[in-house]
């Protein structure tokens, strides 16, 4: 057996060294329940997923695409790329969750928080590396039975296990639909390597039924328009830091998964109609649907989940006829799209944890008494809504760019529609924080922790430096395939 | 020999009693176990593939053994959550699951 092939799978299995080693520290190192000290807070995780981001940057000398053990695991340069997006955006929730895990009932569970985000992110890993449908289900559950307990994590709150069985009983529903499409590809087929499918599947009407079933499990973890029922619900009853980590990390993964399966497995010219045609659609509900339910919500939330929900179909709008440019337009979305969600959320989150609210009206004259907080706030915001020196304007536009390029001009302009009724939902918020006056007591004047100052810092920095620096699409450019 | 399309059918059938029960019951228990339906119909199918179309792999048994074990896992999570709902409300149906809407 040739061990070098390992190497190849050098970010997972430095992502398992983190898990193991803070395994080891929870055991040790945790805080006592009843004298509340103990070393073990923020500071190891947020260090060694640093250590881990780093060594997955460095150039390493398999560069080239390969693939290892028989193919079920293969291996791209881009994958690397967005490997590091996705561990820089849970470094960032980590630091952001600090004051949350804090307090004192969430003290001794503050190790498993750890533990299950990360495998969480391992499964990720996994699901992006897979060459063989087994492997990519084995990394899709990997992926969502740590989350549900992450969702569930308060558990004396009756809001966050509701959120739970709501997330799990879905959940469960699509992983069966999509076991089911899988099944029927392999009748088809009689194999499960992407490789070899995508030699063998032609249009008929089993393959189609499998691919549709296959679509409709991925957009239920990416929470697109027609099975995104789930979404609002569990983002608003899961802990904040929790919900920033779900509209981020799992949905950015699971929608770069979707098109290199699509790229690797479905490629073959008949069933390239069927997909563009079922996205098509997906697409359309997905902004549209989202956008509107947005304007109506009150609980911040709520109000960030149908966000999520608008930026997805965004997202997925690069997948079209699976370009190249597509890809890279999809990862550089992704990438923005961490920084600026993750900002929003870590004000939230900040707001939440030194006053309890996460009303929209309670934000009512919030730059009268923070206004840094206030200020940084409608960057984030502005850079969702794609306003043009931010980050936000670029990633749209290429975006937009590309599925003008793969022939989409109607989809191109329902989704610019769509944007400007997104500009005025976002605007409701800095409405709120700039203009409004509070009806009773405003949020009062508090200072953030140190680590949510540095989450923010960096979320900041992101969306200035993404939108001023055209070298980091040039860069991703450099890696990304297509059909 | 039993034909291909018997077994293509009763997978079909488990697998829309599946989806009607996790559309109408209201106890989540009966919930997970239409799920559970569902997904041994998937299995189902793995098997049935295996055996009638291609025999010369094991791939199709392979993923269902790992298919039971995964969705053995999920359930568990599943239940755990439930145990503690019903620690609070002392109650599972999904009717009392109605705190945040819209």
């Amino acid at each position: 057996m040739d061990y070098s092939q390992f190497l190849l799978m050098h970010e997972e299995l430095s992502l398992l060294a983190v898990i193991l080693i803070l395994f080891v520290a929870d055991l040790f190192l945790c805080p006592d329940k009843k004298s509340g000290k103990g070393i073990y807070n923020t500071c190891l995780p947020v260090v060694l997923l640093g250590i881990h981001t780093a060594l997955n940057l460095l150039p390493c000398s398999c560069a080239n695409a390969t693939e290892a053990f028989g193919g079920m695991y293969q291996y791209t340069p881009m994958m690397t790329i967005v490997k590091s997006v996705l561990s820089i955006g849970t470094l960032i929730v980590f630091l952001m969750a600090h004051k949350w895990l804090s307090r004192p009932e969430n003290l001794v569970k503050q190790g498993e928080f750890y533990l299950l985000s990360l495998f969480t992110l391992l499964g990720m890993y996994f699901m992006i590396g897979s060459g063989h449908f087994l492997m990519f289900f084995i990394g899709l559950e990997l992926a969502s039975v740590p989350m549900t307990a992450l969702i569930a994590f308060d558990k004396t709150k009756h809001e966050s296990a509701e959120a739970g069985a709501k997330f799990i009983l879905l959940a469960l529903f699509s992983s069966a639909l999509l076991l089911y499409g899988i099944s029927l590809i392999y009748g088809a087929t009689g194999s499960l390597y992407f490789d070899e499918i995508s030699v063998l599947l032609d249009g008929s009407a089993f393959s189609i039924f499998g691919l549709v079933l296959f679509i409709t499990g991925m957009g239920f973890k990416i929470s697109l328009v027609p099975f995104h029922l789930w979404t609002a619900d569990t983002y608003e009853g899961a802990p904040t830091s929790v919900t920033a980590f779900l509209s981020v990390i799992s949905k950015g993964a699971a929608a770069f998964v979707l098109l290199t399966v699509f790229i690797k497995a479905f490629c073959a010219s008949d069933l390239m109609y069927s997909w563009n045609t079922g996205l098509y659609w997906i697409i359309v509900a997905s902004i549209t649907v989202a956008n509107l339910f947005a304007i109506r919500q009150n609980n911040l939330k709520r109000f960030m989940a149908f966000s999520a929900i608008s930026q997805a179909g965004y997202l997925v709008l690069a997948l079209m006829d699976g370009t190249a440019q597509g890809m890279t337009a999809l990862v550089f979305y992704l990438l923005v799209y961490m920084v600026s969600n993750l900002g929003a959320f870590a004000v939230m989150t900040s707001v939440e944890e030194n006053s309890g609210k996460i009303l929209i009206s309670d934000y009512d004259g919030l730059y009268a008494t923070n206004p840094k907080l206030a200020f940084l706030m409608t960057l984030c915001l502005f850079s969702l809504a794609g306003i043009p020196p931010f980050a936000g304007f670029f990633s749209k536009f290429f975006v937009f760019m590309a599925a003008f390029k793969a022939g989409y001009p109607l989809l191109v302009f329902i989704a610019l529609a769509n944007t400007v009724i997104s500009l005025y939902y976002y605007l409701l918020i800095v409405k709120a924080m700039y203009i409004k006056q509070p009806a009773g007591e405003a949020i009062p004047t508090f200072r953030s922790d140190n680590y949510t100052r540095l989450a923010l810092a960096l979320c900041i920095l992101g969306v200035i430096v993404l939108g001023l620096g055209g070298v980091f699409y040039n860069y991703i450019d450099l890696f990304s395939y297509g059909v | 020999m039993i034909h291909l399309e018997y077994m293509l059918i009763i997978s079909a059938v488990m697998m829309f009693a599946g989806v009607f029960g996790f559309l109408t019951r209201k106890s989540t228990l009966a919930i997970l176990l239409s799920v559970e339906l569902m997904l041994n119909a998937t299995d189902l199918n793995f098997a049935v593939f295996n055996r009638m179309l291609y025999p010369d792999g094991y791939e199709g048994y392979f993923f269902a053994l790992f298919s039971i074990a995964i969705s053995a896992a999920e359930s568990a999570i599943a239940i755990a959550i439930m145990i503690n709902i019903y620690r609070m409300l002392k109650n599972i149906q999904v009717d009392e699951l109605e705190k945040m809407k819209w």
